[in-house]
């Protein structure tokens, strides 16, 4: 499917953001998907918000693509309401070094989305001013959402309580 | 005693039994661990339509010490177990519990790393309720099953 | 109690010792809002835990206040103790068999998670669904709208000490509950949304049952207008506590009547119009305090405008068949899978491998739930079940919002507040 047309100027600005030519530009069902390298992650985001008003976060995905290259991908889902249109923007993380930069001071929104993204993947975001996991508890070791944990958990991984109560 | 040799051995503690009894089952006050969905269905257990005060439930104490049943009514995680034994444990005697719905009898459709699978692994639980979530005419036979276990189990015999 | 003992030293945790030293640590060093000299003579400062059990968490929320007297100057959430890893389930699961998870997130309105599934399914898959369903679709959401609202407004009242409320409001979901029962064949976790259309048709009765709810609910919202509008005591707890103005409200990404309440008028149903809510003429209704009062005042008039929208549905609902007839999309209709071989094998098909979406599509589709935008961004790899489902919750926002709103509110709006923004948790933990 084609880009929409109003469109053209942000896609023009992010390519020009990247000398190497690595940002891909795709078009599923409507959904307009902007995959850019690692490196200028944050620039692009910064452009997206400053000068063309992407200025609601919805959305941080952490995927696991399973695959030996740039295993972790994270997406951001982000809304301009002055020109009512959604983007979507991607990155790749690989698996020896997940980190990304953190956005919580472009959006403070992402302040929750990236804990839960470190909570899920293990992704972690660094200059994040609190990352804790979010639905487990921090004793918790393992990164429940990676492909390789299974359903069922690790048994004994978070302890059930006593059930004398003389134990304390 | 003069009764007890007319009537024979355990006359007086068996009235005494049933007198006891009879209170604790017509005036269970549930302590409401609603966790998820059930807890909807038990608002509405408690509410207009499936009236529990009329079943001796008059008001639902959500202060572990003024209650003796809990109601626990929906998945009870790993790290939401721990608060629910605490609660548990700050109950006094005698005390029941229900499990309510498929998730807290056994985990239900959650068969997952986080959820408990059945709180009855840290709690003891005297009635399991299935459904999904149950229709409050369950949950009442549920308390009503509880209300027969009430009269027939416990002695003063036990007490002293 | 001395100046370098920290919040770390003097509690003593029995369960999860990393995990509450994390939180209490993070409590403390909380940019505070408030400031005040670090010496505390009276000994005023406290922290007080409002734990994971608790009659006015509306389900299983902890939160962590710093107090000063009466006024909270930090606090910090905690959730996660309904978490049971949705997504990690839909990675197992086919998209049809996803569906009572679905029911289970937003307990209070079940039947828009639903619609969410399948609608997001629909779109990555390029499945076209007939008229008629999308009518019975839009009337069963709105319809869980104002359930939805309902125990909010029995809830929030409650909390601020009218009980009746409660009973009332109860009353009138007992009258939803009947309908759905009768149309979905249960009370409220239907799974009545199949991907490709609905399950079955309503029956005359169902029809007859709604038309009877959309005459007399009018008046049962204008009595409790009534009451509550001008209430003196309502007022004074809910004026002007937890203000937010829309500037903040972007930027930490609330959603649903919490934003509408601050003035951004962002609604799905006119963002990215699903169903047929183009067809139907609506109003969003939208206040520009952005106080507690404001939320609740959009969430009442919501209720009104779902009431309009079912009418109009009801009027214009064409007749037809209520699930597309493509057998790789949905699921034969039991008739032909009681009389015809290859309904038999098609039934078979849809329920062991599923719709399978074209390999390395990945798409977002949202609806407008009654908390917010609910969406999901489903990741497919040509099988029958998702590699990635992402669900974006409303609740999860909204809590980020409240942990902004409750610094320098006082203790007794804690209650009112959670319920102004009336987070699911079951929801926020997925």
């Amino acid at each position: 499917m084609q880009v929409p047309d109003k469109f053209n100027p942000v896609t023009a600005a992010i390519q020009a953001l990247d000398p190497s030519g690595q940002v891909q530009i795709s078009v599923t069902r409507g959904d307009v998907q902007l995959l850019v390298p690692r490196t200028i992650i944050i620039d692009v985001l910064r452009t997206l918000k400053d000068d063309f008003g992407f200025t609601y976060l919805i959305d941080i995905v952490a995927t696991d693509r399973f695959t030996s290259e740039d295993r972790f991908e994270v997406i951001w889902n982000i809304i301009s309401l002055k020109d009512q249109s959604r983007i979507f923007v991607k990155t790749r993380v690989p698996e020896e070094d997940p980190s990304l930069p953190s956005t919580v001071d472009i959006w403070p929104a992402a302040n929750w989305n990236e804990r839960e993204a470190y909570d899920m993947m293990g992704i972690r975001f660094t200059g994040h001013p609190d990352l804790r996991r979010l639905f487990l508890p921090e004793d918790f070791e393992y990164f429940p959402l990676r492909k390789e944990f299974p359903l069922m958990g690790v048994p004994g991984s978070i302890p059930l309580p006593s059930t004398s109560p003389d134990v304390d | 005693m003069g009764i007890e040799s007319a009537f024979g051995e355990g006359f007086l503690t068996t009235k005494i039994d049933t007198v006891v009894n009879w209170a604790r089952a017509n005036a269970m006050w549930p302590m409401p661990m609603g966790l998820a969905c059930c807890a909807i269905e038990m608002m509405a257990f408690a509410g207009p339509k499936y009236d529990a005060s009329r079943f001796g439930s008059e008001v639902m104490r959500f202060s572990p010490r003024q209650s003796d049943l809990m109601i626990v009514a929906g998945w009870c995680t790993y790290k939401m177990s721990h608060a629910v034994r605490r609660i548990w444990d700050q109950m006094p005697d005698p005390k029941w519990c229900i499990a309510m719905g498929a998730c807290a009898s056994t985990g239900g459709m959650h068969r997952s790393y986080g959820v408990v699978q059945g709180v009855d692994n840290f709690l003891p639980v005297d009635a399991y309720v299935s459904g999904c979530p149950p229709r409050p005419e369950v949950v009442l036979h549920a308390l009503m099953t509880i209300q027969e276990k009430v009269k027939k189990e416990h002695s003063v015999l036990l007490d002293v | 109690m001395s100046n370098t003992e920290t919040i770390v030293d003097r509690a003593h945790p029995t369960f999860f010792k990393e995990h509450q030293n994390a939180l209490y640590k993070s409590l403390e060093d909380k940019h505070t809002t408030v400031e005040f000299d670090s010496n505390d003579p009276l000994g005023t400062r406290m922290i007080l835990n409002m734990g994971p059990q608790h009659p006015a968490t509306h389900g299983v929320l902890r939160l962590l206040l710093e107090l000063d007297g009466e006024t909270i100057t930090k606090s910090k959430l905690d959730i996660g103790y309904l978490h049971r890893g949705v997504e990690k389930i839909a990675e197992n699961k086919t998209y049809q068999e996803f569906m009572p998870y679905t029911d289970r997130m937003d307990y209070l309105s079940p039947y828009s998670n639903n619609v969410a599934l399948c609608t997001a399914v629909e779109k990555i898959a390029g499945i076209e669904v007939p008229e008629r369903a999308q009518y019975i679709r839009m009337i069963g959401c709105e319809l869980a709208r104002i359930s939805s609202h309902l125990l909010w407004l029995g809830t929030m009242v409650m909390d601020t000490g009218a009980i009746s409320m409660f009973i009332w409001t109860f009353r009138e979901r007992e009258r939803l509950y009947d309908i759905f029962d009768n149309f979905a064949g249960h009370r409220f976790t239907v799974s009545h949304s199949r991907i490709g259309g609905v399950n079955n048709d309503f029956t005359d009765a169902a029809i007859a049952k709604i038309k009877n709810f959309v005459e007399t609910f009018p008046k049962e919202l204008k009595d409790w207008n009534k009451l509550l509008n001008k209430n003196r005591i309502f007022f004074d707890r809910n004026i002007n506590i937890g203000q937010v103005d829309s500037e903040t409200a972007i930027k930490l990404g609330l959603t649903g009547p919490v934003i509408r309440a601050t003035g951004i008028a962002y609604d799905i149903r006119h963002f990215e119009p699903y169903l047929h809510y183009d067809k139907v003429d609506f109003e969003v209704p939208t206040r520009l305090e952005g106080d507690n009062l404001a939320r609740y005042y959009c969430r009442m008039e919501e209720m009104a405008e779902s009431i309009k929208i079912i009418r109009q549905c009801l009027d214009t609902m064409p007749k037809g068949p209520i699930r597309t007839d493509n057998a790789k999309q949905s699921y034969p209709s039991k008739d032909e899978v009681y009389y015809s071989m290859e309904g038999l094998i098609h039934d078979f098909m849809m329920t062991d491998t599923g719709v399978c979406p074209p390999e390395g599509y990945e798409c977002y589709h949202a609806i407008e739930a009654p908390k917010g935008e609910l969406g999901y961004y489903i990741q497919s790899d040509g099988t029958g079940h998702p590699w990635r489902l992402k669900i974006k919750t409303p609740s999860t926002s909204n809590l980020q919002g409240l942990e902004r709103a409750l610094d320098g509110a006082m203790v007794a709006d804690t209650v009112v507040l959670i319920g102004g923004f009336d987070p699911v948790l079951g929801e926020a933990d997925k």
